[in-house]
């Protein structure tokens, strides 16, 4: 109990007291094991990821290999399917995120009404969060199968076009189909923490609006919208660095095929399917670094409450 | 979508499930466009599961007419399901894995959570910044490099094998639910341990873990779905039926074309491992609403 060896208390203030210093080492302590756990299992492997990004392995002989220093890096950057499974994740979570956004507000704005059934349709918007993401394409390859679906079926009754389309066999509409069934099962976690954002609002800012003679459309987007800004941007946060890792959906919808490759699928193709370890570890490198990059860009120009979260803390 | 405004937020928070009665307010003004955007969401989120449920109900011409209602349902194809093996040991490994990786991630979650939410410490903002980034790490870029390593220490297509890099997953949720968590307990009850000469540790032991019963229950189904969800991890480290949980025995469902998949019988598993789920969001609702809400923003 008493070793000191953990902590490095010469850096520590001159007058910390010893209940400070007991419960810093407690602290300590107690965060440990999960560092330890998420260091091990998250950095050493991604470390190790490096490593087997510049070797080239043989596919015939196991444990032969050989340094080719940047080359899979070189050979995936100047690859037309590394670009275009970049461009393709970069559309989806586009896409899909500015819709859950959108949706999301609209949604929050409903389940703050007061209106009889407003416990009823809280419980309807949440079920689709608890779908898995591949009964979630599953559900939604029901939903569009040629002559199966409803909606193809809803289509060519109406007689409007896409009825007979194959909509997983052809560029656009495959993407559209996954697009619907990430805003389906992802809208309601956008939406509740937009909800959260809206119930804090205070009802005197509202009153003051309308003393002012305020419309309500522009009390919407003069007070709710602004203060509803740091809950929107959490929000946006957390669906897009989903949204960038996306890998089920098209997995199970289409394999990637008909311009649905995502960068992790592109990976997990390369790695598993080619057995290339090499070039896979090296487009595995290369998603993780794009998302970095995103998240921090989005934390630095964006904002909003991660950041105060951390300051907080400090 | 002007009126949305009309209507006061009431009092209610979805966080906070103990508040007072609410007071439902303006009742009776309720536009009637605002009641055809409760309807078009409602259908938008209920109608998927009813042609997922309808199509696992149908069998042959039924099923490739598309029909609105089974002319004839079957269960047949529940009975499929049912009598394939392989899809029972996705059922019995993917509780396991959960179950497993939910406790451990509980137990070392709840320590450090304890930790940054109370206690003094030297770089917190750092190791919670930390905490945070490992969520959005895309997991691909854990399971490559983990595909090698498991094959070459034997882990590879076992079941511990999935649970660990699981584990780092579930953990900083958990530490970032339960943080928040913690942070809502009021100081005084610590406060007056201290007084009484307890020691951080008891007063965690003997003050917040009791009260913080509902957070961790919270916390606990949130981490259980999220593990039960996951399938890149799952899909790269197993290729066995002895260790496949239950996402990646749906996805290879009766053969890997995209086209011919026998939807019926498909349709039929999913509705089986998502009743489970639908239920426990019905009687956890307000559970998962403030789990998912936590710390988002601060109330």
């Amino acid at each position: 109990m008493a070793t000191k060896t953990l902590q490095p208390g010469r850096a520590a203030p001159a007058k910390t007291s010893g209940r400070d210093r007991a419960e810093r080492r407690l602290a300590f302590r107690m965060t440990a094991p999960s560092l330890v756990i998420m260091a091990l299992v998250a950095a050493v492997p991604i470390g190790y990821a490096i490593w087997l990004s510049l070797n080239q392995y043989s596919v015939r002989t196991a444990g032969l290999s050989r340094f080719v220093g940047l080359e899979n890096y070189i050979n995936a950057l100047a690859s037309q399917e590394w670009w275009a499974a970049f461009g393709q994740t970069f559309l989806f979570a586009g896409l899909s995120v500015s819709l859950e956004l959108v949706l999301g507000t609209a949604m929050a704005l409903l389940l703050n009404l007061a209106f009889k059934g407003r416990a009823v349709l809280r419980t309807v918007v949440l079920l689709p969060y608890a779908i898995i993401t591949v009964v979630s394409a599953i559900t939604w390859q029901t939903m569009f199968q040629p002559n199966m679906g409803l909606v193809t079926n809803v289509l060519s009754t109406l007689g409007l076009p896409g009825g007979d389309v194959v909509w997983l066999g052809e560029h656009g509409y495959a993407m559209a189909v996954i697009v619907m069934a990430d805003v389906w099962k992802t809208t309601p976690f956008a939406a509740l923490i937009i909800l959260a954002g809206l119930q804090v609002i205070s009802a005197e800012t509202y009153e003051a609006a309308e003393l002012d003679g305020a419309s309500k459309w522009q009390t919407f987007v003069n007070i709710t919208l602004p203060l509803l800004r740091p809950a929107i941007v959490l929000a946006a946060i957390f669906r897009t660095m989903d949204a960038l890792r996306v890998f089920d959906l098209p997995f199970v919808l289409t394999r990637g095929a008909n311009g649905t490759e995502s960068m992790s699928m592109l990976a997990y193709t390369q790695l598993r399917e080619n057995r290339l370890v090499g070039e896979g570890s090296a487009l595995s490198i290369l998603t993780f670094l794009t998302v970095m990059v995103v998240s921090v860009i989005y934390v630095r120009f964006a904002g909003g409450n991660i950041r105060d979260v951390a300051k907080e803390e400090q | 979508m002007s009126t949305l405004i009309a209507e006061r937020p009431t009092a209610e928070l979805a966080t906070r499930p103990k508040a007072p009665k609410r007071r439902l307010r303006g009742e009776s003004k309720l536009h009637p466009l605002v009641w055809v955007f409760v309807v078009a969401v409602m259908a938008f989120s209920l109608i998927p599961f009813y042609w997922l449920v309808n199509t696992s109900l149908k069998k042959g011409a039924s099923l490739s007419q598309g029909e609105l209602f089974p002319s004839q349902p079957t269960l047949e194809n529940y009975l499929v399901v049912f009598q394939n093996p392989e899809f029972l040991l996705a059922l019995r490994n993917s509780v396991i894995i959960a179950v497993v990786t939910t406790t451990v991630a509980l137990v070392f979650a709840s320590f450090a959570a304890y930790a940054l939410a109370r206690l003094k410490m030297r770089r917190k903002a750092m190791i919670l910044t930390l905490i945070l980034s490992v969520t959005t790490f895309p997991a691909i870029a854990i399971a490559a490099p983990m595909f090698s390593i498991w094959r070459d220490i034997g882990l590879y297509d076992t079941l511990l094998g999935l649970i660990i890099p699981k584990l780092t997953f579930a953990l900083p949720l958990a530490i970032y639910t339960l943080t928040s968590f913690f942070k809502e307990i009021p100081r005084e009850l610590e406060e007056s341990a201290y007084m009484d000469g307890a020691t951080p540790f008891v007063a965690f032991r003997k003050v917040i873990l009791p009260l913080a019963v509902p957070g961790l229950a919270t916390t606990a189904i949130l981490v259980f779905i999220s593990v039960w969800n996951e399938f890149l991890l799952a899909v790269t480290l197993t290729t066995s039926p002895e260790s496949r949980p239950v996402p990646v025995a749906i996805a290879f469902f009766s053969g890997t074309s995209e086209f011919d998949q026998p939807l019926g019988t498909i349709s039929a598993a999913s509705v089986i491992i998502t009743v489970p789920l639908v239920i426990l969001v019905l009687v956890c609702q307000k559970r998962i609403v403030s789990g998912m809400t936590a710390g988002a923003v601060k109330g």
